[in-house]
């Protein structure tokens, strides 16, 4: 299938045609290519999401490989890396490899599976990382999201071990220690809520102790969801003095804020907490900067009954795969090569995706996504194509909106819908 | 008037002062020969208790009875989301039951609010984890106004476990509302770092018990959990007792016409010495009488009877 997109502006640039043929992106567009009238419509490489919670296998009632691609593609991405936390934990080749093939089966983004670093996520032994890396899934990211790796002995030895593959340790940082109970982001909110506080020393106390470790070791370290203005000054400093650390924000955590707790409606109860208005200006700040190089949407569906209850039994997250650029777009505006870089190149090269996060020139993988910003969308959850419901951004007026993607030449979503 | 009473922040100063008034009219209506008033006749209250407290489900349940309204004890004890019903599954069986009002306690904060947002009748936040309870806030500021006559102004201090503690939250929100200066005094690690900025900022903080009993005209003691040592709060009982336990000596400080306060139940020996609670300065026996007469204005009030 070839097509030609018709007065496209790449990253923001003038209008100009783009071809798609066989894959990758050409000169010229054969005979009988389908034209797509682009004017208006801004190319972008396919995002690139490095934290995304698929929930296959284990709760398939919660979202599926298939679901949670679905939503992905609709939401401009052609990458996804999904997280180990699921049922069986993905610790070990077998599991990994069947995430990795249910997602060429779906085939609406490349789903690269994340190794678990501990077996069953409980902290106390390394997985077999090695076989998850040379298994057919190529495992390069290793976490385990939804916990912290806490002892530090292991996480220095985690750091080490991945030297020989290329790999890099994914830190969900939160000291367990501090925040035993923790519902929400400690300050005057939960003060008033009488909910139990998730202090910012518990994610900032870890980072700093890990970008020290990662210096010791000479190691990579990637940081999941920084939540914290305390977490970006540690980032900043360990940055100057060369550490190999990257980090990422989610999209909720550039926007919103704990005040949101006070209805206590768990749509928005997520771990790490949303925090102060404070802390999101030194996110937003630190994105611009590049001491946090990426956008992640820890995108974490949950089942209807996992949030319709008391605040304190509601599991924590929040959807985003479907409102990622949208919300990008509203905090930053039309900053397309910030988004290019944060949302879809710097991603891909720490996941060490070849393929994805490419300039859109001639010759490089046809992943890329159109997007309309002048179009304004109400955020309606029953529309969403996550199996879940728990969007925060409900009845939020959002700019942008994904108009086609294309996974290899392949068209995932055209004229707003997908294909499959 | 308004619907809910989840919070003392649902309350500004002239409703809150409506309650107290109407408890009143209350309690002297009590005090006659018919117990009974026709006011919630044909109305459904209901006791939605997810947390044992028989002094709380007694004192509404005599104030929704005294006020002739059915009520329906539902007692949901040890459910959480794993076992039992879901809190929404039983608000969809309360409202089919057509309650006017559900009475719950419950050990997760915010229940309250979960609630009023799946039934059309009325909540009232009967004590919520470590959030609130309102009616509890209500009765001690009753029975600070029938014993010195007035609430603007008074200085009142509130120590203990401020932190876990749903008393407090309720009192500092409605004291300050109807001008009460309160000080909230403990062991540092217990007393949250912003609670002026949270609560309200007429409220003072002290880390000394002793330089603030001559000027407190109210003093609070709030129950303290011998469990908190597990945790660390504090370094023991008898250390505890010996920093923030109110004892004869201490109560000497006070001014004459001060009064002593505890919600209740009490670690006698802990935060309080038995002979304080049992002297003449404590309103301890006088809280609870109040409780009903309060209870009944709340549910008179939010259910609008006549
Ligand atoms: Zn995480």
């Amino acid at each position: 299938m070839a097509y030609l997109l018709k007065d496209v502006s790449i990253l923001g640039g003038s209008p100009t045609d783009l071809a798609i043929v066989d894959g990758v992106i050409a000169g010229d567009a054969p005979e009988g290519a389908e034209v797509i009238d682009a004017t208006g419509l801004v190319a972008l490489p396919g995002l690139v999401d490095v934290h995304t919670h698929l929930r296959e296998p284990g709760r398939e009632d919660a979202e599926t490989v298939e679901t949670g691609s679905r939503a992905a593609a609709l939401g401009g991405y052609t990458a996804v890396c999904a997280m180990a936390n699921t049922s069986p934990v993905a610790d070990t080749a077998g599991v990994v490899e069947q995430v990795w093939r249910l997602g060429r089966e779906a085939g609406l983004v490349d789903v690269q599976p994340i190794g678990a670093v501990t077996i069953g996520l409980a902290g106390k032994q390394l997985a077999e990382l090695g076989a998850m890396a040379s298994s057919a899934a190529n495992v390069r990211i290793f976490s385990d999201d939804g916990f912290c790796v806490a002892d530090p002995r292991l996480m220095r030895r985690a750091l080490e071990y991945v030297k020989a593959f290329d790999g890099v340790i994914a830190q969900h940082a939160e000291e367990p220690r501090l925040t035993e109970g923790a519902q929400m982001h400690e300050g005057e909110v939960s003060t008033r809520l009488g909910l139990t506080g998730w202090p910012a020393v518990a994610e900032e106390a870890i980072i700093a102790r890990d970008v020290l470790l990662a210096e010791h070791v000479g190691s990579r370290l990637h940081v999941c969801h920084v939540s914290t203005a305390g977490s970006v000054e540690v980032l900043r400093q360990a940055k100057a003095r060369g550490v190999r650390v990257t980090a990422e924000v989610t999209p909720h955590h550039l926007l919103l804020t704990d005040e949101l707790a006070a209805g206590y409606d768990p749509v928005f109860k997520v771990n790490p907490p949303l925090r102060t208005r404070s802390d999101v200006e030194a996110l937003r700040q630190a994105l611009l900067d590049g001491v946090i190089d990426v956008v992640a949407t820890d995108h974490a569906p949950h089942a209807v009954q996992d949030k319709e209850c008391e605040w304190a039994y509601a599991r924590p997250g929040m959807l985003g795969l479907e409102t990622a650029l949208p919300i990008v777009l509203s905090v930053f505006g039309e900053k397309w090569d910030l988004i290019a870089d944060r949302m879809s190149i710097a991603p891909a090269r720490i996941a060490g995706l070849t393929g994805h996060g490419g300039d859109l020139s001639a010759g490089t993988p046809a992943n890329l996504t159109l997007v309309d910003p002048s179009a304004r969308r109400v955020v309606d959850p029953a529309e969403l194509a996550s199996r879940s419901r728990n969007t925060p951004y409900a009845g939020m007026t959002l700019p942008g909106r994904i108009v086609a993607t294309f996974l290899r030449g392949e068209a995932t979503v055209l004229d707003g819908k997908a294909v499959k | 008037m308004i619907k809910h009473l989840r919070s003392a922040a649902d309350l500004d100063a002239a409703t809150a002062t409506l309650i107290l008034d109407t408890a009143a009219e209350m309690a002297a209506l009590s005090g006659r020969e018919v117990k009974k008033l026709p006011a919630l006749r044909g109305r459904t209250v209901v006791n939605l208790f997810y947390e044992d407290s028989t002094r709380t489900r007694i004192s509404f349940e005599a104030a929704a009875k005294r006020l002739s309204a059915d009520v329906i004890n539902f007692s949901a004890k040890g459910s959480s989301v794993s076992k039992g019903e879901s809190l929404k599954d039983t608000a969809l069986t309360l409202q089919a039951m057509g309650a006017d009002a559900v009475v719950i306690r419950h050990s997760a904060s915010g229940a309250p609010h979960r609630l009023a947002g799946w039934v059309d009748g009325s909540v009232v936040n009967a004590g919520d984890g470590t959030h609130e309870h309102p009616t509890q806030a209500l009765l001690d500021a009753y029975t600070m106004r029938s014993r010195l006559g007035r609430l603007d102004g008074l200085r009142v201090a509130i120590v203990g476990d401020v932190l876990h503690s749903r008393v407090a939250r309720s009192n500092v929100l409605l004291l300050t509302t109807l001008g009460a200066q309160v000080t909230v005094v403990g062991p540092p690690t217990l007393i949250p770092l912003d609670v002026a900025a949270a609560l309200s900022s007429r409220t003072r903080v002290s880390y000394d018990l002793d330089a603030v009993l001559p000027d407190s005209d109210v003093v609070m003691m709030l129950r303290v959990q011998t469990e908190r040592m597990q945790d660390s709060y504090f370094p023991s009982a008898r250390e505890y007792s010996r920093r923030y336990g109110l004892d004869m000596p201490r109560m000497k400080k006070l001014p004459e016409h001060a009064i002593v306060m505890h919600p209740g139940p009490m670690n006698r020996g802990m935060e309080i010495a038995p002979e304080v609670a049992d002297s003449p300065r404590s309103t301890i026996v006088e809280q609870v009488a109040n409780g009903v007469s309060v209870r009944m204005a709340v549910l008179y009030l939010l259910l609008g009877g006549k």
